[in-house]
Parts: structure tokens; C-alpha cells; sequence
């Protein structure tokens, strides 16, 4: 493999991983919850681009549509869900003021409520299914060819990421994310809702959760309905090793996580390689041995967005 | 105005004040004092609503609030400035008051109370694009009561407002709660110092131990020559 095809590759496995801690970090962040289900709002959004059957063969529903109604209608799609499962399922837990480990499990079993619903209507196995077949192309970069896939991966994140910060830093809404992230109490106690700031934070997630849809079945054409478990461990293990409560660090600990990956496939001798995650999870503990409160974390008062 | 009848807030199974009735009539300025854990701040949060009453109930203008949600008490005009202060440290000082400003529609929508805030306390201007984490404790302070004065309180609840501050911010901080009394905002002020709540506040609550052992008027009480046994209790040796 050429140097800049792996760079590329690297970049693009690493902001879609940036992504998902992203998402999953924004609910962490004024919730203090462990959002399991954000793996499985990346699959339901995956698998609504197919009509519900038990064949083989995936018939196009969403994945028929021109493409900016395509986006909106998955996006659009995964961040209703993502609400719903803050109104019936978390928000009555949290007017109880349950701990954070039931929190937790409340969201394993909105996992594999989601997980099962697909198996019911979809059945368990693999379907295959194209989306922007244009992305399949490779374009010359700099004398070499990279799949456009992965341009776009790039690019979609970096804008997204963007976005995002300036909302956080503009944006009234955003400062009250913020705000509410930092000390929820005393942000309701200013007059700041805990209802919508909760519920914008899933509106976000999910949105964010439903364009990782986009971009993983553009790239791999397949539908599974465990694809979503890999996704949030990676997002949880970014957030982590970025700092957890801190989305520049999740947003970097994501990306580090995904470029790590792709580098270590590439580097690693050829009889190594099927044990790349042993590789890396070695590399997660040591970097957590070394930086328990994240790699990212400066002490004091820093800017967290 | 705020009127509390046998009001209890237990921690678990520990009740942290029992049974306690008090009142603060518009105008005054009427201070909780009383040594640490006295059950002072505990009832100050049960009023935000952020401790919900298991007993008795808190009034507002007449209208019961114990057990309504911080933000829904907020809007109705009471605001606390919490024991910590609890500034965003990770915001601006300008966001810490954006937040604040949102109730009432945002900083443009109360442009003449934001200037007048920053008049009241000019520290805020000259920081305000910086880190509220970067303020010393004295600018923080005023920040925390610039933030509650935005929401439009008509009762406003300080929480220990000279801890931990210097000598010149402890002045300033209590002459500001005296201009704010005089431009017609109700005061609770919780204080652990009997002699700054008698020269602060109209009317005393003493608290120990999660009741109410003293009330009077600050010129009444300050004739008395027990006070410093009734605040530190019978079996201290002060």
C-alpha cells in the first residue's frame, strides 16, 4: 500500500470513530450516561436505507431516494429514534434519580431491544446494499489513487466537527449544553431546561449517529445487525482515552483509536495481523496505565468547547 | 413573600433541617445564620428546588413551590446563588451570563439589566471574555450574583456571599446586596457570621443542628448578651 493511501485511510477511519465519540460523548457530557444504544441508532439507521424482509437479497427503500432526501431521511431518522429513546426510555429513569450503572443498563437493554426489533424484521443475516455509487471511485491525489469513500469520510467529518463547535461556542443553545455539561443543577437553577438541553443532546448524537450510518455502508455495502456494537466500543474507547466528559478529547481519542487501527493493519507483519487488536487494545491499556484521566485532559480550568 | 411552614428535607433517612417555619416579607433583607451544618444552605436548595421538601411546605407569593423543578422556580423570581458559587469555569464570563440571560429571552432581550449588572460590578467587563475558572474568588463571586440578577429575581438568595473572599470584596459584596435591597430586590442571605448578619439584614433566623433556635429583629437581637452561647449551643464551653 502507498503512503498516501494509507494516510488517507487512517484519516478516514479515524474521523468516523472521532464521530461516533463525538455523538456519544455530547449525551456523557449533560446525562453522565453511558449511551450502549448509540451502536445500535448507527445500525437502524443503516438498515432503514432496506425494506423489511426475510430474503437475501435487500430491496432498496431509503437507499432508492435521490441523495440529499437519502441524507436527510436516515439522519432525520436516527436522531427521532435517538429522542424516543430519551423520552420513554431514559428521561423517566432520570426524574427518579437513579444512579448512573442503571442508566447504563437501561441503555444495554434499549440495545438489544433495537438489536432484536431488526432480527424480528430484517432477519440476522448479512444483507448487502448500495448507496452514492459514485463514492466507489478512486480519484489520483497527488500522483497516487484514494478512494473517494474515504475523501468524503474526511471531509463530511471535518465539517461536521466544525459545525458542531461553532454551535457549542455560538449558539445559545449550545453555550447551555455546555453550561449544563459543566454543572447541571445549578444550570437549571439559571432557568436552562433540563428536558430540552437533555433532548438536544440526543437530537445531536443521534443526527451524528445516523451520517455514521451514511458513511460505513457507503464504504462497506453491508448491513449486519451487530455492525453496531464494534462502532460504540470504539466511540466509548475513544472517549475514554481521550477523557471522558471532554469532547475535544472524545473527538481526538476517536480519531486516535481509528488511525491506530488502520496503521497497525498496514505495519504489523503479515502473520500478525489478525491479532491487530490485540495490538491495539495492548496500546489502549498502556495508554491508560500511563494517562488513567485520558490523554487529552489538561489540569485546571481549560476550554473543553 | 417566601414563606416556609414545618418544612423538612431529609438526606436519606437523615433529616438535615426538622420541621422548620420562617418567612421573608417583600423589602427585607433577612439572613440564616448559624454555625456549619446548621441545616443554612440545606434550606436554601430546598426553595430552588433542588431539594425536594419530604414535610411542611414552601410558598412563594402565595403559591406552593415545594417539589416544583429548579427551572420552573427560577422563572417564577427566585434566584439562588448557590454555597461554592458554582460558576461555568469552562465558560466566558460572557457565556456564564448568557445562560443566565436565557430565561428572559436571551442578552439582547435584557440589554439595559445587562449594563446595569456590569456597572454594578465593572470587574466583569474588563474580564469578560475570559475563562470564569481564571477569576480569583472575589470577581467569581460577583459573577455568580451578576448571573442570578439576570434572571430577574424578585427574591434573591445568597449563600455564604463573604466566604472565602478578601477583606475589599467582602465590603464591596455587601454594600451591592444593600443597593440591591434599595432598588427593590428581597434578600435571604445565609451567613455563618452573627455580627455581619446583624449589621446586614432586618430580621435573624439562628439555626442549629437542622432547626430553628433564635428569630428577632437584627435591632432587637443585638442587645443580647447570649448570643454567642444560643449560637454555639448550651454545652459549648464558648
Amino acid at each position: 500500500m502507498n503512503p498516501i493511501q494509507l494516510i488517507v485511510d487512517a484519516l478516514s477511519q479515524g474521523s468516523l470513530y472521532a464521530l461516533i465519540a463525538l455523538g456519544i460523548g455530547l449525551v456523557f457530557g449533560v446525562m453522565r450516561m453511558i449511551n450502549f444504544a448509540h451502536g445500535e441508532l448507527i445500525m437502524i439507521g443503516a438498515y432503514a436505507l432496506v425494506v423489511p424482509s426475510a430474503s437475501d437479497m435487500a430491496r432498496p427503500f431509503i437507499a432508492a431516494w435521490p441523495a440529499p432526501l437519502l441524507i436527510a431521511a436516515v439522519i432525520g431518522f436516527v436522531a427521532v429514534a435517538a429522542l424516543a429513546t430519551e423520552r420513554f426510555a431514559f428521561r423517566p429513569l432520570r426524574r427518579r434519580e437513579v444512579d448512573s450503572a442503571t442508566l447504563l443498563i437501561s441503555s444495554f437493554a434499549v440495545s438489544y431491544l433495537l438489536q432484536s426489533l431488526v432480527l424480528f424484521f430484517y432477519t440476522g443475516r448479512p444483507k448487502s446494499v448500495s448507496i452514492f455509487p459514485s463514492l466507489t471511485r478512486q480519484i489520483t491525489f497527488g500522483g497516487v489513487r484514494v478512494a473517494m469513500v474515504d475523501a468524503v469520510t474526511i471531509l463530511v467529518t471535518a465539517a461536521l466537527l466544525a459545525a458542531t463547535v461553532v454551535f457549542l461556542r455560538r449558539a445559545r443553545a449550545g453555550i447551555e449544553v455546555r453550561a449544563a455539561a459543566e454543572d447541571f443543577v445549578m444550570a437549571r437553577m439559571l432557568g436552562v431546561k433540563a428536558n430540552r438541553v437533555i433532548a438536544l443532546a440526543f437530537g445531536l448524537s443521534g443526527a451524528m449517529a445516523g451520517a455514521v450510518s451514511l458513511l460505513f455502508v457507503a464504504k462497506t455495502g453491508v448491513l449486519d445487525f451487530r455492525m453496531g456494537v464494534p462502532l460504540a466500543i470504539a466511540g466509548f474507547v475513544g472517549t475514554v482515552i481521550g477523557g471522558v466528559g471532554n469532547l475535544v478529547g472524545a473527538v481526538l481519542g476517536g480519531f486516535f483509536l481509528g488511525a491506530a487501527s488502520v496503521l497497525l493493519q498496514a505495519l504489523l507483519p503479515e502473520e500478525l495481523r489478525p491479532a491487530r487488536d490485540a495490538f491495539l487494545y495492548s496500546l489502549v491499556i498502556l495508554v491508560l496505565l500511563v494517562r488513567p484521566q485520558g490523554l487529552f485532559v489538561t489540569r485546571g480550568a481549560g476550554e473543553r468547547i | 413573600m417566601l414563606e416556609g411552614d414545618g418544612v423538612e428535607i431529609r438526606y436519606g433517612a437523615v433529616p438535615a433541617i426538622r420541621e422548620i417555619t420562617f418567612r421573608v416579607d417583600e423589602g427585607e433583607i433577612v439572613c440564616f445564620v448559624g454555625p456549619n451544618g446548621a441545616g443554612k444552605s440545606t434550606t436554601t436548595l430546598g426553595v430552588a428546588g433542588v431539594l425536594k421538601p419530604t414535610k411542611g411546605t414552601i410558598r412563594f407569593r402565595s403559591r406552593p413551590i415545594g417539589g416544583l423543578d429548579p427551572e420552573i422556580i427560577v422563572s417564577l423570581g427566585i434566584a439562588l446563588v448557590p454555597e461554592g458559587r458554582r460558576i461555568f469555569s469552562r465558560l466566558t464570563v460572557r457565556e456564564n451570563l448568557v445562560v443566565a440571560s436565557g430565561l428572559r429571552g436571551g442578552l439582547n432581550n435584557v440589554a439595559s439589566l445587562h449594563e446595569r449588572v456590569l456597572a454594578l460590578f465593572p470587574i466583569l467587563r474588563s474580564r469578560y471574555g475570559s475563562h470564569a475558572g481564571h477569576l480569583s474568588g472575589g470577581e467569581q463571586q460577583q459573577l455568580a450574583i451578576a448571573r442570578a440578577l439576570l434572571t430577574q429575581p424578585k427574591l434573591l438568595i445568597v449563600d455564604e456571599p463573604s466566604l472565602g473572599l478578601a477583606p475589599k470584596y467582602v465590603d464591596l459584596v455587601l454594600q451591592t446586596l444593600r443597593e440591591l435591597r434599595s432598588a427593590g430586590t428581597t434578600l435571604l442571605v445565609v451567613e455563618q457570621s452573627m455580627k455581619r448578619a446583624l449589621d446586614l439584614a432586618d430580621r435573624v433566623y439562628l439555626m442549629r443542628s437542622g432547626r430553628i433556635v433564635l428569630e428577632g429583629a437584627s435591632s432587637e437581637l443585638a442587645g443580647r448578651d447570649d448570643l454567642e452561647s444560643v449560637y454555639f449551643g448550651q454545652k459549648a464551653s464558648h
